[in-house]
């Protein structure tokens, strides 16, 4: 390969990494209450940057996601409370559920395990649908699987919140996440696969003219991003350490979506910087609304929070409908990659 | 025997009164995406600013609480165009959409914060509740809205179908759903075309707002937008390409999911979204064109 395009390839790999690794480093000077919001900045991260494995690379609309997100969430948290306590808090689980716990690591692999199957069984026949019907069917698949989490208590808590998860999420392990999801989305579209899934998104006939089976390369790609949303999911209950159906539903599917798209749709620089941009600025927002100092004191109304991260979000989307980054890749400026040669 | 009967017709009513409902909403919705080919998410919120309106105006005589909420409805949607659709013309659907979305947050938290002046959350539009009340038809109890809501619809949808068949307007309209720049190109002005459908609009939520609080007086800021999310689908599953199609998908889910929900026992209607979603996936993997799009192959594009 061209030494310059191999540079280039590093350069863009590392530009997303370092941010993450930075946000980690800052999360561990914070004070305790403040570095939930890094943490949780992190954890969007990984979210997002499934959701952009299947949606940005694919150009096909999925409301769907979260629904990995949330079976991961709900394997990992229902596995890992202690044996001791789930008897008193589970009480109409399935034996087999309720007599067995793993550890944290078990678990977030469990969690992507579950969240690629379940993505693979749904995918196999909506893979074959496009446009607004692909996003309305992946948009059915979130009712179902809310519906099912919220009144089927044999398979976790039901309506109830599920409690007494170890909150193992801190700044390493969401880190570390993070980066697990960023490098595995980045070797997954410079691979072949993903370049023909990438062709399929720019013009689906000339893709499929050439031979391009864009069934399985959509297939196979959301099974990726199912898997690493349930990986997410894992690391989103152990940080916050209780969870309910209610949140890994609709708001959370908005809000990563919205988090991809003020980024960049179409690059995964995008997706990081669209997640780490709206869950900052939503962080701020709320510090701001409980009136505590940041930068100077605003004490605002309940609600304005909200106020305002929608209408940002909403100029950024109709000044710059191609996201923050234009929806490319990350690369340093040219000036300085002239004066290397 | 007649237990059972009488339960069935009551059950129909109901599911006409709802379908009667979601058809004006996938009018609405249908229409903006006609002319603009944009889904608008935030179309709840303007049904959740005129059942505002009508709280706000309890005290007031009823048709002119009435007009009012026509009135605000109609305005937020011609300022919801100006500011944010026009802006986003000819960007990408996704795009289009997620901004809907972000709308819809900012307009439900304004709401929030305006509700939350008295402390409280939660407003009552009291003023038409008596329409709630039942009549006697046959032996079967029906709401008096149920006839309201279905003559509405019905007289709505004549008017629209004169207006687009008869008018000029209407012709341009729909010249400019089937091909708008070629429209655009012969002369059909694209402004007048998209505010008419956007006032059109407006007026058909600000119906739906009278109708959906005289069955539910207490209004949220989350209020229809459980609705608008099933009329989405509705009109999607329907097929969002034609106006009528996508009326009638948005009045079989609302009749599809009172009737799959009189067809449950009991202790499995917690699982009525499930039914009625894994209805709508099948529906799709069989004609994602659109179940009442009859007669028209999918166009495949030619390289």
């Amino acid at each position: 390969m061209n030494l310059r395009l191999a540079l280039a390839a590093v350069i863009e790999l590392l530009g997303p990494v370092l941010l993450v690794v930075l946000v980690g480093l800052v999360s561990t000077t914070a004070s305790a209450s403040n570095e939930v919001y890094f943490l949780n900045a992190l954890v969007s991260v990984a979210i997002v940057v499934a959701i952009y494995v299947f949606v940005g690379i694919s150009g096909v609309i999925s409301f769907g996601q979260i629904s990995f997100v949330a079976v991961g969430a709900f394997a990992a948290g229902v596995m890992t409370v202690p044996v001791a306590s789930k008897k008193g808090v589970l009480t109409s689980i399935f034996p087999l559920l309720r007599d067995h716990s793993v550890s944290n690591v078990e678990s977030l692999l469990l969690a992507a395990a579950l969240g690629g199957l379940f993505a693979f069984l749904v995918g196999l026949p909506l893979m074959r649908l496009s446009g607004l019907a692909a996003g309305i069917a992946t948009f059915a698949v979130l009712e179902i699987t809310h519906n099912i989490l919220q009144e089927w208590t044999k398979i976790g808590p039901g309506a109830t919140t599920l409690a007494l998860v170890p909150e193992t999420t801190g700044a390493l392990q969401a880190t570390l996440g993070a980066l697990v999801a960023i490098v595995v989305a980045f070797f997954y579209q410079r691979s072949r696969r993903g370049r023909l899934l990438r062709a399929s998104r720019e013009d689906p006939a000339v893709a499929r003219s050439v031979g391009v089976n864009i069934h399985l390369e959509r297939l196979v790609a959301f099974t990726l991003s199912g898997a690493l949303a349930g990986f997410a999911g894992a690391l989103y209950v152990h940080l916050l350490g209780s969870i309910t159906t209610e949140q890994v539903y609709l708001e959370l599917t908005f809000l990563t979506l919205a988090m991809l798209v003020v980024g960049g749709l179409t690059s995964l620089w995008g997706a990081v910087i669209g997640a780490l941009a709206v869950s900052g600025l939503d962080s701020f927002l709320s510090r701001a609304e409980s009136g505590v100092h940041v930068i100077f004191t605003l004490n605002l109304w309940q609600g304005t929070r909200l106020v305002f991260l929608s209408a940002i979000m909403a100029l950024v989307l109709i000044l710059r409908p191609s996201g923050l980054t234009g929806g490319r890749e990350f690369r340093l400026p040219r000036r300085l990659l002239r004066g290397r040669g | 025997m007649t237990v059972l009967a009488s339960i069935d017709l009551q059950t129909l009513g109901d599911a006409f009164g709802l379908g009667a409902i979601y058809a004006l909403m996938a009018v609405g919705i249908g229409l903006v995406f006609g002319v603009l080919r944009l889904v608008n998410f935030a179309y709840g919120q303007l049904i959740m600013a005129g059942a505002y309106t009508l709280a706000y105006t309890s005290g007031w005589p009823v048709a002119a609480s009435v007009v009012s909420c026509f009135a605000v409805v109609v305005a937020l949607s011609l300022a919801m165009d100006r500011l944010v659709f026009r802006p986003l013309r000819g960007s990408s659907p996704a795009v289009m959409l997620v901004t809907t979305f972000a709308v819809a947050f900012l307009l439900q938290a304004v709401a929030l914060i305006i509700d939350l002046r008295d402390g409280q959350l939660g407003e009552v539009a009291s003023s038409i509740a008596p329409l709630n009340q039942a009549v006697s038809v046959g032996g079967v109890d029906v709401r008096k809205v149920t006839f309201v809501a279905v003559g509405v619809a019905v007289g709505a949808l004549i008017a629209l179908a004169l207006v687009l068949a008869r008018t000029t307007i209407g012709l341009h309209t729909r010249a400019a759903a089937t091909d708008f720049r070629t429209a655009r190109l012969l002369g059909v002005r694209a402004n007048r075309v998209i505010a008419f459908a956007v006032v059109v609009s407006g007026l058909l939520a600000g119906a739906v707002a009278v109708l959906l609080t005289v069955q539910n007086p207490f209004v949220q800021p989350d209020f229809a937008l459980e609705d608008t999310i099933v009329v989405l689908v509705g009109v999607v599953v329907g097929g969002i390409d034609r106006l009528w199609t996508a009326t009638l998908g948005g009045f079989a889910i609302g009749f599809v999911s009172v009737l799959v929900n009189a067809a449950l026992p009991t202790d499995k209607t917690v699982f009525l979204p499930s039914v009625v979603y894994a209805l709508v996936i099948v529906v799709l993997l069989l004609r994602p064109a659109g179940l009442f799009a009859w007669g028209r192959r999918a166009t495949m594009e030619r390289v």
